[in-house]
């Protein structure tokens, strides 16, 4: 067998309180497409930011073509020949794609040069994109080609991609996965770390996966089944939603032409959505990122008000109604960032129950609060949905995040909603809590309230709606049944692959 | 090597020790600060903290704490409100100023009649007046955006200007032979603000103060416009999400905080200071700051730092005059005292570790 | 009201210089913030300036020794800004208030054997054939050295953001301070920087008040001029070219109403010296600010 381009021996990086690796070993071949396995916290994150020179490990070794590899920080990892696309894009928004570029490189030439160099690489890949641009202005998957390229024009030997798909649609996600078997082909060996299986067995040659911070697995994904590799991941078997068959009830929310300017310079206009809801249905909402689901969301939760018909609620016009009065007539909601929108990070459980249940659990009195009435709705919340906390006096941002995201969840759910919009439920929540979350929102709808499930994980969607439709820069597709919608129709309605091609076989 | 740590939650224990430790700390490096002027330290450190409420003359001196702790306190407390909700008003001098203005005018206008009304009704314009002027910037920055933080602080050099005007022209004494400055009205018995026990520095905005710290208190821990300043500060989005309407916060807390430094000025310029004139304002809207943070900007810790606050004033006046100690060497000292307290409040967000050697 | 007494190219000629400290100042903040740290302390560190320029100046008989000394005091300052904020991580807008209020005591403690004295003369420049234009000559080219440095400054700094790697970097960290991390870029080794260029150049714009503009000590004599550099700042949208408008536009005020009380003017004294902190607001509201840098005033702690 020939050096292996990366091996990692024995790693291990302690945070107090928490062992992030533990004694963490694999390989890495030139040219191999490797997995990183692994569920949220498992310690994929910090071991890639290992390798990339941003933590330093407490114990073992990495060594790169032979030689031993210790970067101390992110220049050493690139000039050594390793590169990284973040799952959180590392980009500036007010600054051009040739900035940004230029940015992630050592020595860069100058910006003229620069945007000739990207539009050969991006002409080559496959990978269109206008080094002139406002990165601010570009969509995820557009943002995701400047991280690319900016790795690219560095020729690396190892391209670590951190959850690259969670963006894109299925085409888009297929032409990605174009680019980087030419790039293998190539002799670039790249790290792909997800936790959707099905993408790993179609593209990666090995996979390691990581439980609770150790190694617990290796295998080959091609010759593994998915099911296989999630008990390797999760460690137990999973529980699988149940869904209630249940007749169609009437209409509780509708949607009338809903328009509403962008709010801010980076955001999306909602243009003229249109859409019944009826009780006891779930309605799947997909989409990529920043294609208007915090808008709908706002629009939906009274932060942003529209004209008053544009949202109806039982026939009535609430469209102008304030989040609280849409709280009272039983239209709730949770937005999708837990730490600061549907959270406060640094106030108690209790305080935080108390953020969105005051009206509904009657928690005031004339203004005053009942504070022992709000302890116990707030306990009630953490027993119910078995968040892991020592207590309501806790404050949130002491929690993990998939049980801050069941307390989020639970909080809504049990002020019992006619309504509850929810967004991105289960992002970055751990499987068995994510399991929960979706299966209390079917339990919520069969007891008649209707859900509506806004997220960019279709197999969460298809899991659970009813019915699903699309929102695509703004617009909300016509819904479609969720029964029987094959993944080729799903990324169409999501805006097929947008204006990318694939990779040039030639090059 | 130190490395901080952020806590998953706040220390309650240090969110209370870390003001004594600034004020410890204050006290070493102004020793060290008074030792290089010349001074004895530790005796200098005694003129300033204790002589005030222990020396033979602290009959004379314990009134003062009231008289110059009152303001303070008051101001103060109406700051915390803004300063919670991410609101900051830093132009409570100016506030404070045209409060004196106003219900000094309103005062002065029904010169010489005697009437028990007047006296409430200049507070209400003293009230009034710096709500009002807290009202510009507070819907200058709903209306167009404005930073409230530029306009409250260039609105303290226009009020000063406003004060100079009043005292040189309308409200000046007709009587005065010419000289600037209005009536006094500590000698006009329907609008003194008069000691309610005499030679106890007990008067009306003392009461008004204690009254403002317990309203604060209740308040911030059991209504709801308390929760709802809180939450706004330390997650606006989530606050708007609540329920909370930022543009209303912005208006309620600058009219609170406004509305508090008006009557701060009305009391000082109906008791103590007597009179509309060119030197009124001595700086107490700025030092307010200082108390709000000392104090964690909760009312009783504001009730504790305006009395320190005071007592550094009055040790710093008889510093001057026993030990020749230079008053600005006091105002040095509180700025010192506000970096300390920002410094040590670290600890109560996080946790220090030393030297925990990193293996390779 | 004797408005002939107003020379036009006299008043022209003072603009520059009344808008010099102000633009010294703002252009040191413009960099403090596009490096993503708001320094609400530029009153503090500018009075600094002007005391420690003072002192340098009058004990040595140098002004220009003064103006490097003054830039040294502003930027040591300036550093207890920076260990808060940057080390301990505190409230920025606090600390800067807390910086402006130290600063006024420190100058108020160290001028106190400097009231009344009179500054080094700082001669003017007369510069050959350019400052013999009639008109233009003394309204452009008849200044007093730290004028055109101030112009130098601003200059370069516009250069060094727009083409420099390290403007850059400097952008890039104020842009999205996680993301410049995560490219292993030194967050706050950036932003000590910048914060003592900042510190450095607001006392520079102090000492300019107390040697050239005044030309002597005294308590309090920077009277707003820090505040008035943060609103140009924002009023510049956080771009040299715009900060040159900016001061000079405030400078132009400043010298009209001077001019207007000299004139006896049928306003009073006191009104005409609200204008320019009148001004400031008008414009404050007038302009609407471009897009401020993404972490403006955001602590940054490097987690996980």
């Amino acid at each position: 067998m020939t050096e292996p381009l990366l091996r990692l021996t024995g790693l291990t990086k302690a945070y107090p309180g928490v062992v992030a690796n533990k004694d963490v070993s694999f390989e890495i071949q030139p040219g191999e497409v490797h997995a990183l396995l692994g569920e949220n916290g498992a310690g994929k994150s910090t071991l890639v930011k290992t390798i990339y020179g941003l933590v330093k490990p407490d114990s073992g070794t990495m060594t790169l073509e032979g030689t031993a590899f210790t970067p101390a920080e992110p220049r050493a990892a690139r000039a050594a020949g390793v590169a990284m696309v973040f799952q959180h894009f590392s980009l500036f928004d007010a600054m051009n794609v040739a900035e940004n570029i230029a940015l992630g490189m050592e020595n860069p030439p100058p910006q003229r040069e620069i945007a000739a160099q990207v539009r050969k690489v991006s002409d080559q890949y496959g990978l269109p994109l206008d080094p002139d641009r406002v990165v601010g202005e570009l969509s995820a998957g557009e943002r995701q080609r400047v991280e690319i390229i900016r790795c690219l024009l560095q020729d690396p030997k190892l391209l670590i991609m951190d959850e690259p798909t969670s963006v894109l649609t299925p085409q888009e996600v297929a032409i990605l996965f174009e680019t980087l078997k030419q790039l293998s082909a190539e002799g670039t060996a790249i790290l792909y770390i997800s936790h959707k299986l099905e993408e790993i067995r179609t593209l990666c040659d090995n996979a390691t996966v990581l439980r609770l911070g150790e190694v617990v697995g290796e295998c080959d994904p091609k010759a593994t089944s998915a099911r296989e590799m999630a008990e390797l991941m999760v460690g137990t078997k999973l529980h699988v939603p149940e869904k209630a068959a249940k007749p169609a009830g009437e209409t509780v929310l509708a949607l009338q032409a809903l328009s509403a300017p962008a709010p801010h310079q980076f955001g999306t206009a909602l243009r003229d959505i249109t859409i019944d809801i009826s009780k006891g249905e779930v309605l799947g909402i997909g989409g990529v990122a920043g294609n208007g689901q915090d808008e709908l969301v706002a629009a939906l939760s009274g932060e942003m008000r529209v004209a008053p018909d544009m949202v109806q609620f039982q026939g009535q016009p609430i469209g102008q109604l304030p989040p609280n009065a849409r709280r009272k007539i039983g239209l709730l909601a949770a937005p999708e960032e837990r730490m600061g929108h549907a959270a406060a990070p640094d106030m108690s459980l209790t305080e935080n129950a108390i953020m969105t249940a005051m009206t509904r659990e009657n928690l005031t009195t004339k203004g005053f609060l009942h504070w022992a009435k709000a302890r116990r709705f707030a306990e009630g919340v953490i027993k119910d949905f078995d968040v892991r906390t020592p207590g309501p006096a806790n404050a949130a941002r002491s929690l993990s995040g998939g049980n801050l995201q069941k307390f989020v969840i639970g909080r809504e759910i049990l002020q019992a909603p006619d309504v509850l919009v929810v967004n991105q439920p289960t992002w970055g929540v751990d499987a068995s809590a994510a399991a929960a979350i979706r299966q209390a929102l079917l339990d919520l709808a069969a007891k008649g309230a209707a859900v509506i499930c806004i997220s960019q994980d279709l197999d969460e969607l298809m899991e659970i709606s009813d019915r699903f439709a699309a929102l695509n820069e703004g617009r909300l597709s016509a819904p479609r049944p969720a029964q029987g919608l094959t993944v080729e129709e799903i990324g169409l309605m999501l805006g097929g692959a947008h204006d990318m091609e694939v990779a040039h076989v030639d090059a | 090597m130190i490395t901080l740590e952020k806590r998953p939650q706040p220390s309650r224990a240090w969110s209370l020790a870390t003001p004594l430790l600034a004020v410890l700390l204050t006290m070493i490096c102004g020793g060290l600060l008074f030792a290089a002027l010349g001074k004895n330290p530790f005796e200098t450190i005694r003129t300033i903290f204790l002589d005030p409420l222990f020396s033979e003359f602290a009959w004379f001196y314990r009134p003062q704490l009231l008289i110059k702790g009152a303001p303070l306190v008051l101001i103060a407390i109406g700051l915390s409100f803004g300063f919670r909700a991410g609101i900051w008003n830093i132009g409570a001098e100016g506030q404070y100023i045209v409060g004196a203005i106003c219900g000094a005018a309103v005062g002065l206008a029904f010169y010489p009649t005697e009437s028990f009304i007047i006296f409430p009704l200049m507070i209400i314009a003293g009230i009034l007046g710096g709500t009002l002027w807290a009202m510009i910037p507070g819907i200058l920055r709903v209306k167009f955006g404005t930073n409230e933080i530029l306009v409250s602080l260039m609105l303290v050099y226009v009020a000063e200007q406003l004060m100079a005007s009043m005292a040189l022209g309308a409200l000046r004494n007709p009587d005065g032979m010419g000289f600037p400055g209005s009536r006094n009205l500590s000698q006009y018995p329907s609008a003194a603000n008069l000691e309610i026990i005499s030679g106890s520095g007990m008067h009306w905005g003392v009461v008004t103060a204690l009254i403002a710290v317990i309203f604060a208190y209740i308040a911030l821990s059991r209504h709801i416009f308390g929760f709802n300043v809180r939450l706004a500060g330390q997650s606006p989005r989530a606050a708007k999400f609540a329920g909370v309407n930022p543009a209303a916060m912005i208006l309620i807390c600058m009219g609170l905080s406004g509305g508090l430094a008006g009557a701060a000025g009305l009391f000082e310029v109906a008791g103590p200071a007597g009179q509309v004139s060119i030197d009124f304002n001595v700086g107490y809207g700025f030092t307010a700051i200082i108390v709000a943070f000392l104090g964690r900007l909760h009312p009783v810790g504001i009730l504790l730092a305006g009395g320190l606050m005071a007592l550094t004033y009055i040790g710093g006046e008889i510093a001057q005059s026993n030990l020749g100690l230079p008053l600005a060497a006091i105002q040095l000292m509180q700025g010192m005292l506000l970096f300390f307290l920002l410094a040590v409040d670290v600890l109560t967000n996080y946790r220090m570790r030393f030297g925990r050697r990193q293996v390779v | 009201m004797d408005l002939s007494a107003i020379n036009p190219i006299l008043l022209l000629a003072s603009l520059m210089v009344a808008a010099t400290p102000i633009l010294l100042a703002a252009i040191g903040e413009l960099v403090v913030e596009r490096a993503g740290v708001l320094n609400l302390g530029v009153e503090g560190m500018m009075i600094t300036g002007a005391v420690c320029g003072f002192i340098v100046a009058v004990n040595t008989g140098s002004p220009w020794l003064g103006f490097i000394g003054a830039a040294i005091g502003g930027a040591l300052l300036s550093v207890i800004f920076g260990i808060l904020t940057q080390f301990l991580l505190s409230n920025q807008v606090a600390t800067g208030l807390a910086l402006t209020l130290f600063g006024l005591g420190l100058s108020a403690l160290m001028g106190q054997g400097y009231i009344g004295i009179k500054a080094p003369s700082f001669p003017d420049w007369h510069i050959p054939l350019l400052g013999d234009i009639p008109v233009i000559g003394p309204i452009i080219f008849q200044h007093d050295p730290m004028v055109y440095l101030g112009l130098a400054i601003v200059a370069a700094t516009w250069a060094f953001l727009k083409y420099s790697r390290a403007g850059l970097i400097l952008r890039a960290v104020g842009e999205n301070h996680e993301a410049a991390h995560a490219l292993g870029y030194h967050v706050m080794r950036v932003r000590m920087l910048a914060i003592m260029f900042g510190g450095a150049c607001a006392g520079l714009g102090g000492a300019y008040l107390s040697l050239v503009r005044v030309p002597q000590w005294t308590e309090g004599m920077t009277a707003g001029a820090g505040w008035i550099a943060l609103a140009i700042v924002v009023f510049a949208s956080w771009r040299p070219g715009r900060l040159l408008l900016g001061a000079y536009l405030f400078g132009g005020v400043t010298v009209l109403q001077l001019n207007l009380q000299a004139a006896g003017a049928a306003i009073a004294v006191e009104y005409l010296s609200m204008a320019p902190y009148l001004a400031t607001i008008a414009v404050l509201v007038i302009m609407r600010a471009g897009r401020a840098p993404g972490s403006l005033g955001q602590s940054f702690h490097a987690s996980r």
